[in-house]
């Protein structure tokens, strides 16, 4: 056990780790932020992404202690500040791109590293860019087009609701 | 203009805000206070007798709690089937035993053998790799047909062989059907695989047991699809607890597409395990456990016979499959390949004369059960993939040979026992023309061409059967269930309401749409109104969601149950107004007399239903609360027409989904957005066995396949924008609300229609290829184009 220190979602948090605790288990079992997914076992899926340093990582192939000192985001620190969605959440509800939502907080962590790299991807370079997130409901159409929406491309003549 | 709210309206979804903000509440966030957590040793040999278990040493380390082997489970019930299949000999099934941990043999690699329960999960693990198990292996029985071969290996030795049963459907019919066969115009012949897949909800399977001494109550908490569905099977069936003492959750479900319906050994564990230790006992699967433990869906092999008069009737069909149940029979896996399979071999057509024969057969594999359209996606795609080789051979165009076969005239009787309540195959083919552009596909394939691409046009009809029903017909058919559906209707002293359900969301929007249909009813804010469901202690016995049954059964249960609430309220109404009963109008929310300006609002007559103080006491009881339980009279049959265009690259065998058009005929529709969402997910799961997805295993029983290293899931750069349309609408004619159902159409619909495009793409570059099986894999289409160049 070693104590790892790091700011999650804007606050300082601490706690013990061992030296193999991932840093998805740190937040959902010790920090109780059961919002960060895991849905494999082979960093394939992408429902853990989280990001560290302003980066998006899948928080399963991650230590905790690595990310020690670190400025962590999860799928819980990306509403407004009064609580509403953000607009990239907002995008999701208004073209339903979710389902189950199981994969949703991973997707939504990796539209918002996406949009700040690339604030106005093409379809292929959304696609492209989700390679490493699986959504297993939606079949993708509606998760593109909200990530198209959310930064503020015109999506109105992609096929149906 | 669509509506903005009620039946009809796109409402956006209420439960999107919780996942959207990580405020979800799936099994795995439930920690219950004092847990322990459990890791089943499970069987890495496909078949073998375990001589011995040796835990000692285990059950010594740290951590340890308890381990249990088959032996604890001595006198607890095995995981019950729920589906007994008669054979076309009037012999029922054979039906092996399944128990919870595995009992002198281990039949598949991931048959649990062992469970280590520990303070924590490493512990557990660490316990696992000190228990000394000694097995002597067997040989594996993997191939169907060599497991029917005399003297093979038998995965259970009490039964006579490998063989569950063989199925004649309808038995009467076989020698007309040959006789039609051999005396036909024409006849197309296709021999095929429908190759296993694995569902793959993205949340694997957690169960969490616990138990209170102070009431002797069971609790489990478990990612499933019918919540009370398990709490029936696993109380009365395999662990002896009566229903009052027995609670199962299922909280928010990280998706199920059939796999999350079944009975699981992990659950009667959990569940045993908590009371046996006194401690909760957790478990959750990695992904890997997932593969070799969530039951597998499809793995068909057929030869499918379309014979045609020499005006390209259909005249015959006549099939032979052979249907993997894997190991054991997982709980509906006996109805899968023979009622949501044999009754849809009609499909769209008025072919008059029909067989299926159906070999269902026991190996030493996961076993195999309903995955999204169950049967369904099998039936289209053997008739669907027969029909257009039959245009091919014919020469033919395969929208005209459709057409022409087209079923026209509702209510139309199969020769395979079910009535098509109504369609309108046409309707739904001219919409998908108008969509699909196909004059315009001359042109797109030259485009193709001259990058080198070759491009083909695939095209495909389905027919569904949903809400599967009624309980007393598939009580003769061997179902050991109902399959009904119940709503609760609790309307609040002001006038909110709770509509406490027996269908259980795990991605369908259930918070949202069966709202609309109530604030519809009642003419009152959908935001009035909310869905309880997912646990047994708060919502009547319902059996849950799969079969794209909820709209469809247990909507209609709500329904029934609001027109209850509709006539008490009236009759409240009146007595307020001082008016007969038979005068008051229900509108907006507003009781008014009709033919007058006297009205009384909703919330008041509510009001007056609790706080009865003028009130009809001696002809009404207080309270606005009633439930309704609906049995449907039919199936709802759902159908559409799809079409896809592939682009084939010659140099790799690489297939690319271009294009994708969906026209479905759902009926009525609640929620238009929620719908094409189910379609999308649907054709990508379609699109997925077309072209990624295969769980194999090697000769060994060994799975290849247990890991997203291995099996390929489809990914966004995998798919197109899809183009899908639900404005053809038949509705239904035997449910209230007119609606069909929507969840597996997309993924019955879709694997056909890739393949066909396939095969056209393969012919336009002069490659004579028949059938390409599925996944059409870079190697495969190439080694097909290979083999007739
Ligand atoms: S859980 Fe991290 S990639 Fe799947
Ligand atoms: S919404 Fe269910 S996996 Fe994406």
């Amino acid at each position: 056990m070693s104590k790892v220190a790091m700011t999650v979602n804007g606050k300082s948090v601490s706690g013990d780790a061992k030296g193999n605790t991932l840093l998805v288990e740190f937040l959902r079992e010790d920090l109780r932020l059961t919002g960060t997914h895991v849905g494999c076992d082979t960093s394939q899926c992408g429902a853990c992404v989280v990001h560290v340093n302003g980066k998006a990582v899948k928080a399963c192939t991650m230590f905790a202690a690595e990310a020690d000192g670190a400025e962590v985001t999860t799928i819980e620190g990306m509403a407004n500040a009064d609580g509403s969605l953000n607009v990239i959440q907002q995008a999701f509800q208004d073209h339903h791109g979710l389902q189950c939502g199981f994969c949703t907080p991973g997707m939504v962590m990796s539209a918002a590293a996406l949009l700040k790299e690339n604030p106005k991807p093409t379809e292929a370079e959304v696609r492209d860019y989700l390679e490493g997130n699986i959504c297993r409901c939606t079949g993708y159409h509606n998760i593109v087009k909200a990530i198209m929406a959310a930064s503020g491309q015109d999506v109105g003549a992609i096929a149906a609701e | 203009m669509p509506k903005d709210s009620g039946i009809g309206a796109p409402s956006k979804r209420r439960e999107d805000v919780r996942f959207l903000t990580g405020a979800g509440n799936y099994t795995d966030d439930i920690n219950v206070h004092g847990q322990a957590y459990v890791h089943f040793l499970r069987s890495d040999v496909a078949h073998g007798t375990i001589n011995s278990i040796n835990t000692d040493a285990a059950a010594a380390m740290s951590g340890v709690i308890r381990i249990f082997t088959g032996v604890d489970f001595e006198g607890v019930g095995g995981l019950p089937c729920g589906w007994q299949v008669t054979d076309r000999f009037g012999e029922a099934m054979q039906e092996p035993g399944h128990p919870v941990l595995a009992q002198g043999k281990v039949r598949h690699v991931g048959d649990p053998i062992a469970a280590i329960v520990a303070d924590s999960l490493e512990e557990a693990r660490n316990a696992a790799e000190a228990i000394e198990l000694d097995i002597t292996e067997l040989p594996a029985v993997v191939d169907m047909k060599a497991a029917l071969e005399d003297g093979a290996t038998k995965v259970h030795d009490d039964l006579t062989s490998n063989l569950c049963y063989d199925w004649g459907f309808v038995e009467d019919n076989r020698d007309a059907v040959d006789d039609a066969i051999k005396n036909a115009a024409h006849v197309t012949t296709l021999e095929l695989v429908n190759q296993r897949l694995v569902a793959n909800p993205m949340e694997p399977r957690v169960a969490v047991g616990d138990y209170s001494r102070a009431n002797d109550e069971s609790t489990l908490y478990t990612t499933s699809q019918n919540p009370h569905v398990i709490r029936l099977l696993m109380g009365a069936f395999v662990l002896g607890i009566p229903e009052h003492k027995l609670r199962v959750v299922a909280p928010d479900v990280g998706g199920g597409f059939g796999t999350k319906i079944f009975h699981y050994a992990e659950e009667a564990f959990c569940t045993f395990a908590a009371k046996a230790c006194n401690r909760p006992v957790k478990w959750t699967a990695s992904r890997s456990e997932a593969f070799m433990s969530d039951a597998h869906g499809r793995d068909h092999v057929t030869k499918i016979e379309l014979a045609l008069d020499v005006d390209n009737n259909f005249t015959a069909l006549r099939t032979e499959t052979y249907a993997n149940m894997g190991a054991y029979l997982s709980t509906f896996a006996p109805s899968v390949p023979t009622w949501l399979h044999g009754t849809l071999m009609a499909g769209n057509y008025k072919t008059p004369l029909i067989y299926v024969n159906v070999k269902a057969v026991f190996t030493n594999t996961v076993p195999v059960d309903a995955y999204r359209g169950a049967g369904r996606p099998e039936a289209t795609f053997q008739l669907e993939r027969v029909v257009d080789k039959a245009a091919r051979e014919l020469g033919v165009d395969p929208i005209a040979l459709r057409r022409q076969n087209f079923i026209t005239e509702f209510p139309y009787a199969t020769p395979v026992a079910v009535e098509y309540d109504t369609g309108d195959y046409e309707a739904t083919m001219v919409k998908l023309e108008e969509i699909a552009d196909i004059s315009g596909f001359a042109a797109r394939r030259a485009e193709s061409e001259k990058h080198g691409k070759l491009r083909g046009f695939g095209v495909n009809c389905y027919i569904e059967a949903c809400g599967i029903a009624p309980s007393n017909l598939v009580g003769q058919l061997g179902a050991r269930a109902g399959l009904y559906d119940a709503a609760t209707v609790r309307v609040n002293a002001t006038g909110s309401i709770s509509v406490m359900v027996g269908a259980h969301s795990h991605g369908q929007g259930h918070e949202t749409s069966f709202p609309q249909v109530v604030a519809e009813m009642l003419g009152i804010d959908e935001g009035m109104i909310d869905i309880v469901h997912g646990d047994s202690s708060k919502i009547p016995f319902g059996m849950g969601t799969y079969g794209s049954r909820s709209i469809a059964v247990c909507g209609s249960a709500m329904v029934r149950a609001t027109e209850k609430i509709i006539a008490k309220a009236k009759k409240i109404a009146a007595h307020l107004l001082e008016a007969a009963e038979a005068d008051i109008e229900l509108k907006d929310g507003q009781f008014s007399v009709a033919g007058t300006d006297k009205s009384v609002a909703w919330g008041d007559v509510t009001l007056a239903a609790y706080v009865p103080h003028n009130y009809p006491l001696e002809d009404i009881e207080p309270g606005l609360e009633e439930t309704a339980f609906y049995d449907p009279a039919n199936f709802t049959y759902p159908a559409g027409a799809y079409a896809c265009e592939v682009e084939v690259d010659p140099e790799t065998g690489q297939v690319t989904v271009d294009r994708f058009v969906a026209a479905d005929d759902f009926g009525n529709i609640i929620n238009p957005m929620i719908v094409s969402g189910q379609v999308h997910g649907g054709l990508a799961q379609g699109i997925g066995q077309a072209l990624l997805e295969n769980c194999a295993y090697d000769e060994n029983g060994q799975l290849l396949s247990a890991s997203y290293m291995d099996y390929a899931m489809p990914r966004a750069d995998d798919v197109p924008f899809y183009e899908v349309d639900h404005s053809a609408q038949t509705p239904c004619t035997h449910n209230p609300l007119g609606v069909k159902g929507c969840g597996e159409a997309g993924a019955i619909g879709s694997p056909p229609t890739i393949i066909n495009a396939v095969i056209d793409a393969l012919h336009s570059g002069g490659y004579d290829v028949t059938h390409i099986d599925m996944p059409a894999s870079p190697s495969r289409v190439w080694a097909a184009m290979n083999a007739v160049k």
